[in-house]
């Protein structure tokens, strides 16, 4: 026994003789690892809570942009990752406004009912949630909603999708009937559909004879099933894929079936370098520093804000010339300033059916007050209204021409 | 003699007293944090006293914070005090999990459906009684199959808990709000009918109710007919069914007691906590309740120091994470290398190394 503890303490001292000689290494290494400014410009400090962490693109998206403001404008910041959408939600934006943070941001859907809980608790701190519905009926003064019109940017990467398929129907390796697209979804949920559909009718707008199959993962990340869902798209015949789902598992099997790919969230070019067109994805960076400069001037931030085009929110990554079509860039480029002007609109009724019939009148349920009921009339001037009655989308009907698989 | 003795080996040893197994846990624990704190340093540069600092951070740096661990302590707790009475029968219950679940599940049903249709207190009455029984019978047909077939209890109970993750999952589907969101969100946010009600604040309720399960469960365990009739279960079913002990009997009470506690723990996070439901509302709960269980030796009082060590080193591993900006799987590394380092204790408490001696004196 004495010498089974004489050699754990001999072990323990071994360790504490390490960590003691790397306390001699610390300063080196910290000035590479300081992660966050050394001193702020403003005494304002900002908590962002992540549904996942940097492996998912989603995730990514808007992590890379908190700290490109952030750091931008000078100010302090805490991310927080991996935060399911539970009760965990509001202890840790509990948590950020205990550390100091005067302005909060949740990223994810399902955080929202947690994020209105802790507003109600901390009235003096903001908090500001992506992709929710809530914040315009809630009647919080410092709560609030923000999307970005990514409509326009799916129906611009379909149109350099359409393209291709164009390409591909010339170049006689498929027929114009076989110009089947395929897409992973994670939720039948508005604003998985509002994407994909803005992403086929941009696809149809150049290559009229297009179809689209949908499959649903029913998981915001699950890189297991968004492969599982490529391939079997890619085994139905689809030729082109697509996907609103947050991991590199639809890329993936696009580029082990050699299956050209418009991605989302971000350029996936690393998992698909031969495969990958063109990605659309929200920037997030203009909303952050507007929340930001709100704060900290002491302005109120809107309850509901959209982004545009226009306000650098919705954006195209650089297109893959190696796979995409010749011409891509300009057609892109073009509809971008129809979609300006207004000459353009992505839901343009003349451009798709319902059931066999043109769209005339919906009621979208915009308050969404859990009545599953719509209210507000969104059709108007020959096209839907889509992120103008509140950010996040709405556009949640069945169009003809796509098929959603799992039905 | 002539023949070569191995460097070292390994023998099993008696008890130790119980100073001596302390002590060694402590050690565990030291060796574990010196190593968190080396790993830190070398990844990250931090200095390590900044990094135990950090941890105790964790449960300790504001009072909701501390409420905060209380409360999740709690609810671990109460999931370790459902698997206990099992485990001392040598019951290896591990389905837990799904329990918890089903429980949950049940809770929310009453919730979502009878929500502003029943008043308040009959419709909590209703949560508590159908969360019990919804726990129960999870935790009951896998006794009664054990019972009745002698089917393996370790897959049974773990296949339960696949099944009651997929139930969830399929009513997370059924109740979404808004459509297509695959999320319940938070229930009768508005009304907060069926909330569990708050008493000083929002923690307390449901550490006094586990405080009093404790109790409860320690009493029954040690002092009860039923509590020595699962002791000599757990020692011998032969034992058991000579001295006339109806060994089925006691199998499928004592699960029915495991899931109906696990129910009341579905109950305090569907109905107490979180207000919504998920699939992963028990967060491997039903699994950790299996180490802390193991690890106080089946005793409630001392599973009360084991939950907090686990919530405790939890929450100061998500500190250090979200101090130094870094990836949430590193608390999960630390929280790993703690708990090698603390199950490791136990091998060093039942067996001991004996090294090869140079001379005669081990004969």
């Amino acid at each position: 026994m004495k010498k089974f503890t004489a050699l754990l303490l001999a072990l323990v001292m071994v360790f504490a003789l390490a960590a003691c000689g790397s306390k001699n290494e610390a300063p080196a290494a910290d000035g590479s690892a300081a992660a966050e400014p050394a001193e702020a410009a403003s005494d304002l400090k900002v908590g962002f809570i992540f549904l996942h962490d940097e492996n998912s693109t989603y995730d990514k998206n808007f992590m890379d942009a908190a700290k490109a403001a952030c750091e931008k404008l000078g100010v302090e910041y805490e991310l927080r990752t991996n935060i399911p959408e539970g009760e965990q939600c509001y202890e840790t934006a509990a948590d950020l406004a205990d550390n100091g943070c005067s302005l909060i941001f949740a990223d994810s859907f399902g955080h929202e009912d947690f994020m209105i809980q802790a507003a109600k608790e901390y009235p003096e701190v903001q908090f500001c949630h992506a992709t929710g519905t809530k914040a315009h009926t809630e009647g919080l003064d410092n709560y609030h909603n923000a999307f970005a019109s990514i409509y326009e940017g799916r129906f611009l990467a379909g149109i350099a999708a359409g393209m291709k398929l164009n390409e591909m129907i010339e170049a006689g390796d498929i027929t114009a009937d076989q110009a089947k697209m395929g897409y992973v979804g994670a939720f039948p949920s508005a604003e998985v559909k509002s994407g994909y559909t803005s992403f086929y009718l941009g696809a149809k707008s150049v290559c009229p004879s297009v179809t689209m199959e949908v499959t649903f993962t029913n998981s915001w990340y699950d890189q297991t099933l968004e492969n599982e869902g490529a391939n079997k798209l890619i085994k139905n015949g689809c030729v082109l894929l697509s996907q609103h789902a947050d991991s590199m598992g639809a890329p993936s099997a696009c580029e082990q079936a050699g299956v050209p790919n418009v991605s989302y969230n971000g350029s996936t070019i690393s998992a698909g370098p031969n495969t990958y067109i063109v990605s659309s994805r929200i920037n997030w960076e203009p909303y952050f520093e507007y929340i930001i400069n709100c704060v900290a001037n002491g302005e109120a931030i809107d309850t509901d804000w959209t982004g545009t085009i226009a306000t650098g929110s919705v954006e195209l990554t650089e297109v893959n010339e190696a796979v995409a079509a010749e011409g891509t860039q300009a057609a892109i480029d073009e509809a971008i300033a129809k979609l300006e002007s207004g000459e353009l609109h992505v839901y343009d009724t003349k451009t798709f059916t319902v059931d066999g019939k043109e769209l005339t009148s919906y009621l979208a349920d915009v308050d969404d007050m859990g009545d599953f009921q719509g209210e507000t009339e969104v059709v108007s001037d020959g096209y839907f209204h889509e992120s103008e009655f509140r950010s996040a989308p709405y556009f949640d009907l069945d169009i003809d021409g796509i098929v959603n698989v799992d039905a | 003699m002539h023949e070569k003795t191995p460097l070292f080996h390994i023998t099993k040893r008696g008890a130790l007293p119980w100073y001596r197994a302390w002590m060694i846990r402590a050690i565990g624990i030291i060796a574990a944090l010196i190593l968190c704190a080396l790993v830190t340093t070398v990844l990250t540069g931090v200095n390590p006293l900044q990094v135990y600092v950090t941890i105790f951070k964790g449960s300790f740096a504001s009072a909701r914070r501390f409420w905060d661990m209380l409360q999740k302590l709690s609810i671990l707790l109460c999931v370790s005090l459902a698997v206990t009475p099992a485990f001392r029968m040598r019951f290896w219950n591990i389905g837990g999990e799904g329990q918890v679940l089903i429980g949950g599940l049940a809770t929310a049903a009453c919730m979502i459906l009878l929500g502003g249709k029943l008043p308040n207190w009959a419709l909590i009455l209703l949560m508590i009684a159908s969360s019990i029984v919804a726990g129960a019978i999870w935790g009951g047909i896998p006794a009664i199959f054990k019972a009745k077939w002698n089917t393996n209890e370790t897959l049974f109970t773990l296949m339960m808990n696949y099944v009651a993750i997929q139930l969830v999952r399929y009513f997370s589907v059924v109740w979404e709000s808004p459509k297509g969101s695959g999320t319940i969100g938070m229930i009768n946010q508005a009304t907060q009918a069926g909330w569990l009600p708050e008493i000083g604040n929002k923690y307390l309720l449901k550490i006094l109710v586990v405080a009093v399960l404790t109790v409860g469960v320690y009493v029954y365990l040690n002092y009860s007919k039923h509590g020595y009739e699962i002791a000599v279960v757990g020692e011998s079913e032969r034992t058991a069914r000579y001295v006339g002990i109806k060994v089925e009997k006691v199998i499928v009470r004592t699960m029915l007691l495991s899931g109906a506690i696990c129910g009341i723990a579905g109950l305090l996070l569907v109905g107490g906590t979180d207000h919504t439901l998920t699939d992963t509302i028990a967060g491997g709960r039903g699994f950790t309740a299996v180490m802390v269980s193991w690890l106080a030796k089946f005793n409630p009082i001392w599973m009360i120091l084991t939950s907090f060590l686990l919530v405790f080193l939890d929450k100061g591993a998500s500190e250090i994470s979200a101090m130094f900006s870094l990836n949430q799987s590193f608390s999960d590394i630390l929280t790993g290398i703690i708990l090698f380092f603390i199950i490791g204790c136990e091998f060093f408490i039942n067996y001991q190394i004996q090294f090869r001696k140079s001379g005669k004196e081990e004969q």
